[in-house]
């Protein structure tokens, strides 16, 4: 009982709530050297890198948007070009059409004009050939009449099969003529 | 050492006293200041190693303990103070809460098996470094007038009660707060040594005793035990390092 009681006073004594002195101070040296280090040499350090790292991440972004912008005026620039190309070709295509069509109602115009002349001229040979033929074939007959006159007055015509003779000496006398002009 | 009369080895709070190791002109080298001395060494030379030289593109190591150190920076600091005013408190923050840690950590360490904060004095420590930053920081910020306003609340549209509401504030915050900051951690860490001691205790005692399931059972209760373990002390350094943050930030503040 005593023995317990004495024990209980000990324990007492030893109360958790009553820091020792040397455990404070060994906590306090403990905790002061984390501090320090910290403090002076690990957290300098590790911000410096974050604000490098931080610094390298922002200007490779604005890297990255400059070359995003010069690209963006690159393609807008090519993108114009394109359409003023396409603008030009459309045009010139169009010129080229009228242009061909123009050509080709000239060329008929003319090939009408050469044909109306080359027609007109025809009549105009053919009109003068057959005037000529005319006047040729009325002089022939005319002569031919006479000749043939002649010698139906020169020749009796009492006798049928001299007649019939001088006929057709007149005829072939004809067709020689004709074969002669051919 | 209790003795219920049936030789079971209950742990109480001798568990929490050690035998020093040596002894130099009076002053005793326990094992818990051995722990807390290594836990300084595992914080420095783990940062050192991460942060020493640190490269724009981080190693494993490094990308860890950024990992951490955002968590505290990020996470903590600039959530309670903001970025412009927690800049200032980052290095004391970041060390808080990875050396609390560590010392909680102990806890399920084998060979080391106790943690450090579950002795009162290490977790006083830090809450009075916190008090010593918090208290004249007030004062240099609002001077002597407006810092007694800010720690007591003091406010006239409160009409008679100011007083009664002065009193409180004073009493709470300048008086208890410090005290309850420590506890909170201490009290933590010591009920979760008990309980861990508890049950490794009981397993073996049950083995050697004709109650074998039992020993099981009290064996999977170690297992779990030391798994909540490990979520408390994380959740105790982040609460521990948390307050620390808010009572500066309340500080800092213009209206308590």
């Amino acid at each position: 009982m005593i023995a317990n009681l004495v024990q209980l006073a000990a324990e007492e004594e030893q109360n958790p709530l009553i820091p020792p002195g040397p455990e404070l101070l060994v906590g306090a040296i403990a905790f002061a050297i984390v501090f320090f280090f910290f403090w002076k040499k690990l957290i300098p350090n590790i911000n410096k890198v974050l604000d490098e790292r931080r610094e390298a991440i922002e200007g490779g972004i604005e890297k990255a948007e400059a070359a995003q912008t010069e690209a963006q005026s690159v393609l807008e620039q090519y993108k114009a070009q394109l359409a003023e190309a396409r603008h030009e070709a459309a045009r010139l295509r169009q010129e080229a059409q009228e242009q061909g069509a123009q050509l080709i109602a000239e060329m008929r115009a003319e090939g009408q004009r050469q044909r109306e002349e080359i027609v007109a001229a025809g009549h105009t040979q053919i009109a003068a050939d057959r005037k000529a033929a005319a006047q040729a074939l009325r002089q022939d007959v005319g002569q031919l009449a006479t000749e043939l006159a002649g010698k139906l007055v020169g020749e009796s015509l009492e006798e049928h099969a001299r007649q019939s003779r001088t006929i057709d000496r007149f005829l072939d006398d004809l067709d020689a003529k004709a074969e002669a002009t051919r | 050492m209790s003795d219920n009369g049936c030789g079971f080895p209950a742990p109480g709070l001798h568990s929490f006293l050690f035998k020093p190791i040596f002894e130099v002109g009076g002053f005793e080298f326990n094992k818990v200041m051995l722990l807390a001395l290594i836990s300084t060494a595992l914080v420095v030379t783990f940062f050192y190693a991460a942060f020493g030289k640190a490269k724009m593109v981080p190693g494993k190591v490094q990308m860890i303990g950024e990992a951490g150190y955002d968590f505290v920076r990020r996470g903590i600091v600039y959530e309670t103070m903001g970025k412009k005013d927690g800049e200032k408190y980052v290095p004391l923050m970041v060390s808080l809460f990875f050396f609390i840690w560590i010392m909680n950590i102990w806890s399920v360490i084998p060979l080391a098996q106790f943690p450090v904060s579950s002795v009162i004095a290490y977790p006083f420590v830090l809450a009075g470094i916190v008090y010593f930053v918090w208290v004249p920081l007030t004062f240099k910020r609002h001077g002597f007038v407006g810092g007694w306003k800010n720690i007591t609340g003091y406010d006239n549209s409160l009409g008679p009660i100011k007083w009664l509401v002065a009193f409180i504030e004073f009493f709470s915050n300048l008086l208890v707060r410090p005290f309850t900051h420590a506890v909170r951690l201490f009290a933590n860490m010591f009920a979760g040594h008990l309980m861990l001691v508890m049950f490794t205790v009981a397993s073996w005692y049950l083995l050697n005793s004709w109650l074998i399931p039992a020993a099981g059972v009290s064996f999977v209760m170690t297992i779990a035990m030391i798994g909540f373990e490990l979520f408390v002390q994380a959740v105790q350094a982040y609460v521990f390092v948390l307050l620390a943050c808010s009572y500066i930030q309340g500080a800092l503040a213009e209206h308590h």
